[in-house]
């Protein structure tokens, strides 16, 4: 009955504010109503919803304490030019108070390719770091205990080879496998789907991983073997709900292939981790955290029997949004940014990357740098948002939008179990062409100025062309071509040859781990060009077949 | 730029020039393609067409490569929609070929349909009679079989194919009514999905039904075309048509039809032109139009005065 | 006649985002252009031969990685090499102000770095396609 009067009540507000409204036409079309009450959460069961943190469905965290424990990881993405300018920049990341390291690789050190092939002309050192062979990884992190750091690596396609790099590296340091924490990115649906850093096709591609998932089980245990990453589905310009649909309807394929390869869902879905974006709408971000939680939740337990608690929990790193930043008025970005943090930080992540400012105009620089990770230091310590967990549950908004956002995750997750699983739907191009409809919405939205992006179409003015932007020299290229021909000439050829022979052999065989044998060719010191050149031999390319 | 010694000389600036012209449909077309006209009739053409998604593209792209081993020139017209709304178009069918793009001894273009007045299938005839002269020796037409023009399209071709994949649903049945009596041969590509034999006996019932000829049963081939699988079974398919055209002197009469029916589309084409310049920039015009509106005449007597004044 | 502007649209390098290139063919093909639109990961080469082959108005090119002032002057040379001299060549993506005036001095006729509006590169299309 409390409900009739409520909904009367709701009825009488309507009416009284819809004329005043009248005058605000730009304001009417968004997405979400102008208020919410408890009319729009009828039937909720806290108990059922939301839980408590720690516990299934995990909707308000996945640790009993969040934040009042420790902080999320503050995990800085760097990486640029060379493996000795790199590892400066991890040094001072380190003594500036973060917390974890994140790798970014060039691009050709992502697809397989050594610094001196063709294809990686004017690529090597421009947006991550060179690494050619182990001996790069040694400079990388030399003088960086790999027992006492955790480390993550933005590597997919040839994540395999990086990975028996930093365990080889581990082993000159006299740290043994199990002792490594870390994460590999490893997510090759989404490289197919929106981030275009593949090799070989998803067959073999999908072996590579649950091979990674096998021998990490036994090896090294601590290891996140996959972050199943919905940031760059989000970059590509999908919606909030399509990002985490499409990413837990990833997330299924791997441990479907797992279960298929032989594996118990116990054994490794543990070491399962997801990468979300953390964009500007705040509130509806937080809701897109807490609500994927929830998916992931049921889905393992429900989809897939997984008993321990562990398997069940979505753990999340999380970057906030690069697509976001404006090159106008680059400092307003440090606002942006620092919103995207409170969202994160509200929705439970694990760790968090912060963007730079100048972001959209090049690599960041050193002081842009700690201002990023300085503005995750002051909502951590300053703001209040982390000294209670999970602090907008109950909202009427949120709540709402929570279930909203779930709703209609299920409802892709459906549509792409339908069309036969994420492999399928990919291959048909479903998943690419829903994210590109939304990418052009936003797009024409943007320039109709139906949505206002500060400085960008509204509030702009005339601006200077920004200075000390960090470059990349141009002579990167030659000096890792002169590092692998170095390389070429001091170590013991016939060992590299042995090695990538085995490999060839091993890749033909479908039955065999091939992370042993890539690990015994990193020792070895072949390259990564070299090692990726066999796998292309016998796996072949993958060739995208892009429908627009 | 002399696009016709171009042409005949093997530059490929020239030849994708020329496609320009016939395209845009710029008045020095016409003596271009009067000039190269001896030089054609060596080509053998290939039509390919099929539902949206049967991934003739990468069909096309293996069966270029397969011609390439046997040392042959190939070129390959791929035609796509455009947009009735805007008039533009997206070309996406090369980007599965872009193997091809490097090989000298392939050439690719991309056509959009355009708006133009059942023109299109005449401006294709001319592209591959420049690809021709060009010294071309298999030319594969690629066109997504949807509607008439396309039918009309891959109906200038010596073999046609028509390319199914299963788990289509009810889509077949409606494709089925029109595109599946063209197919000189058929290829259901993606071969290792569900639903493969299914579609294999619909289609061996409906050739049953609609006999294609006396002589010549179209054959049905399975195909991978993403791992290049029974692409080989495909080209010697091509092969033995080819080859029962030759012999049965059905190619001879096939390619005579086809200038007959050419000729009177162009025919039709220049009259259709000159009476609507005639009719729609003659003094008065308007004036009957708005005749027309206020039913003072009715169209059936100005259609009788048209035609006469043309006609006399 | 029956004229329309062709536009390649292309990826060089190797980077893999192409929701700039979609959405620039999407709103290109909207304005009433020609689209041919051949992905990512592409050589200069491959741009080029391309381009012979589908005698377009215009390359446009999109590039994240930093690699332009390699890849696009490549590209624009290349072009001259095949005697593809009106053929306007333009270029986008997270391009620093400073590489302008570089990549114009090497053929680039402009550049649109991100927040350009798609309209304004249809319009600057339509302005210097002879």
């Amino acid at each position: 009955m409390a409900n009739e009067s409520l909904k009367a009540g709701f009825q009488a507000y309507t009416a009284k504010v819809e004329k005043s409204l009248e005058k605000f036409p730009e304001r009417k079309n968004l997405e979400s109503n102008r208020l919410y009450t408890p009319l729009d959460i009828e039937g909720f069961d806290y108990e059922k919803d939301l839980g408590f943190p720690g516990q299934y469905p995990f909707t308000r965290g996945v640790q009993p304490t969040m934040y009042r424990g420790r902080f999320w990881t503050m995990r800085m993405y760097a990486g640029f030019a060379t493996a000795e300018e790199s590892n400066k920049r991890y040094r001072y990341l380190l003594a500036s108070g973060g917390s974890g390291l994140s790798c970014a690789f060039d691009l050709p050190t992502q697809i397989g390719y050594d610094s001196d092939h063709p294809m990686a002309e004017g690529e090597v050192g421009k947006v991550g770091v060179a690494i050619d062979s182990l001996a790069d990884m040694e400079i990388l992190f030399d003088g960086i205990p790999l027992d006492k750091v955790s480390t993550s690596m933005t590597i997919n396609a040839p994540a395999s080879v990086l990975l028996a790099m930093y365990i080889a590296v581990a082993e000159k340091q006299g740290v043994s496998p199990d002792k490594l924490a870390g994460t590999i990115q490893n997510d090759i649906l989404k490289e197919y789907a929106a981030r275009g850093t593949y090799i070989f096709p998803p067959k073999p591609s999908m072996r590579l991983i649950t091979n990674i998932f096998e021998y990490c089980s036994k090896h090294v245990p601590s290891w996140n073997t996959i972050s199943i990453s919905g940031y760059h589905i989000r970059e590509a310009g999908s919606t909030a709900s399509q990002e985490i649909a499409f990413t837990i309807a990833d997330g299924i394929a791997y441990v479907e292939a797992a279960i298929k390869a032989g594996m118990d869902v116990d054994d490794f879905a543990g070491r399962l981790s997801f990468f979300w974006n953390a964009h500007n709408n705040v509130l509806e971000e937080v809701a897109k955290f807490r609500a994927s939680r929830r998916i992931w939740a049921k889905v393992m337990k429900e989809r897939f029997n997984a008993k321990q608690a562990k398997s069940q929990m979505l753990r999340v790193h999380t970057q906030t949004a690069g697509s976001m930043l404006t090159a106008q008025q680059p400092d307003n970005n440090i606002v942006r940014v620092a919103l995207q943090t409170a969202a994160a930080v509200m929705g439970g992540t694990q760790s968090l990357h912060t963007n730079s400012k100048d972001e959209a105009l090049a690599l960041p620089t050193e002081e842009s740098v700690r201002i990023a990770l300085r503005t995750q230091q002051i909502v951590a310590y300053e703001s209040g948002l982390a000294d209670t967990v999970d602090p907008l549950a109950g909202s009427y908004y949120v709540e709402a939008l929570t279930n909203k956002i779930e709703a209609e995750a299920w409802e892709y997750i459906k549509k792409i179990d339908e069309i036969g699983g994420a492999p399928a739907a990919i291959e048909k191009g479903y998943i690419q062409k829903e994210i590109q409809e939304s990418a052009y919405k936003w797009q024409m939205q943007v320039e109709k100025g139906e949505r206002v992006i500060v400085g960008v179409n509204k509030f702009q003015i005339e601006e200077q062309a920004p200075k000390n932007l960090l470059r990349v020299d141009a002579s990167v290229g030659e000096l890792q071509k002169k590092k692998i021909a170095d390389l070429k000439a001091r170590r013991d050829n016939a060992k590299v040859e042995a090695a990538l022979a085995a490999l060839k052999t091993a890749c033909a065989d479908e039955s065999v781990n091939l992370m042993p044998i890539i690990l015994d060719a990193v020792r070895a010191y072949a390259t990564e060009g070299e090692i990726c050149g066999v796998m292309r031999e016998v796996f072949g390319e993958y060739q995208a077949s892009t429908t627009l | 730029m002399d696009i016709v010694a171009g042409v005949l000389s093997g530059s490929r600036l020239a030849l994708s020039r020329g496609i320009t012209y016939v395209e845009n449909e710029y008045d020095e077309a016409v003596d271009i393609m009067r000039k190269l006209y001896p030089h054609t009739g060596n080509a053998y053409v290939i039509g390919i067409t099929g539902p949206p998604g049967a991934g003739k593209s990468t069909l096309t792209d293996k069966l270029a490569k397969e011609y390439r081993k046997q040392g042959k020139l190939v070129g390959i017209v791929a035609v796509d929609p455009t947009s009735p709304y805007t008039g533009g178009a997206i070309l996406g069918d090369r980007i599965r070929m872009m193997d091809l793009t490097m090989d000298e001894g392939v050439f690719i273009r991309s056509m959009a349909t355009r708006g133009s007045l059942g023109g299109l299938s005449q401006k294709t005839a001319d592209v591959v009679k420049l690809m021709d002269a060009f010294g071309m020796d298999i030319i594969i037409i690629e066109t997504v079989g949807v509607g008439q023009s396309e039918v009309d399209i891959v109906k200038t071709a010596d073999t046609t194919m028509v390319v199914m994949v299963p788990g289509l649903g009810d889509d077949i049945q409606a494709i089925k009514a029109g595109i599946l009596e063209i197919g000189d041969l058929f290829t259901i590509n993606k071969a290792d999905r569900d639903g493969v034999d299914k579609l294999n006996i619909e289609l061996e019932m409906m050739l049953e039904l609609n006999p294609k000829g006396v002589d010549w049963r179209p054959p049905i081939n399975r195909t991978i075309a993403e791992k290049g699988e029974g692409v080989v079974e495909v080209v010697n398919s091509i092969e033995a048509h080819a080859a029962y055209l030759r012999e049965s002197g059905e190619l001879a009469v096939r390619r005579k039809d086809r200038l007959k029916s050419e000729l009177f589309t162009m025919v039709n084409d220049r009259i259709v032109r000159y009476i609507a310049k005639q009719v729609l920039e003659a003094e008065g015009f308007e004036e009957t139009l708005v005749n027309l509106q206020n039913r003072v005449i009715d169209p059936y007597t100005v259609v009788n005065k048209i035609v006469s004044d043309v006609l006399k | 006649m029956e004229k329309r502007i062709r536009v390649l649209v292309a990826k060089p390098g190797l980077d893999g985002h192409d929701r700039g290139a979609k959405v620039v063919a999407r709103a290109l093909r909207d304005a009433g252009f020609e689209v041919i639109y051949t992905g990512i990961r592409l050589t200069p080469e491959q741009i080029v031969a391309a381009s012979v082959q589908e005698d377009v108005n215009v390359v446009a090119l999109s590039l994240l990685s930093g690699a332009h002032n390699t890849l696009f002057p490549k590209v624009v040379e290349q072009l001259k090499e095949k005697g593809l001299n009106d053929i306007l060549v333009i270029g986008g993506g997270v391009i620093p102000d400073a590489d302008i005036p570089f990549l114009k001095e090497h053929g680039v006729a402009e550049v649109f770095t991100p927040g350009t509006p798609t309209t304004k590169i249809v319009d600057f299309i339509k302005e210097n396609v002879k």
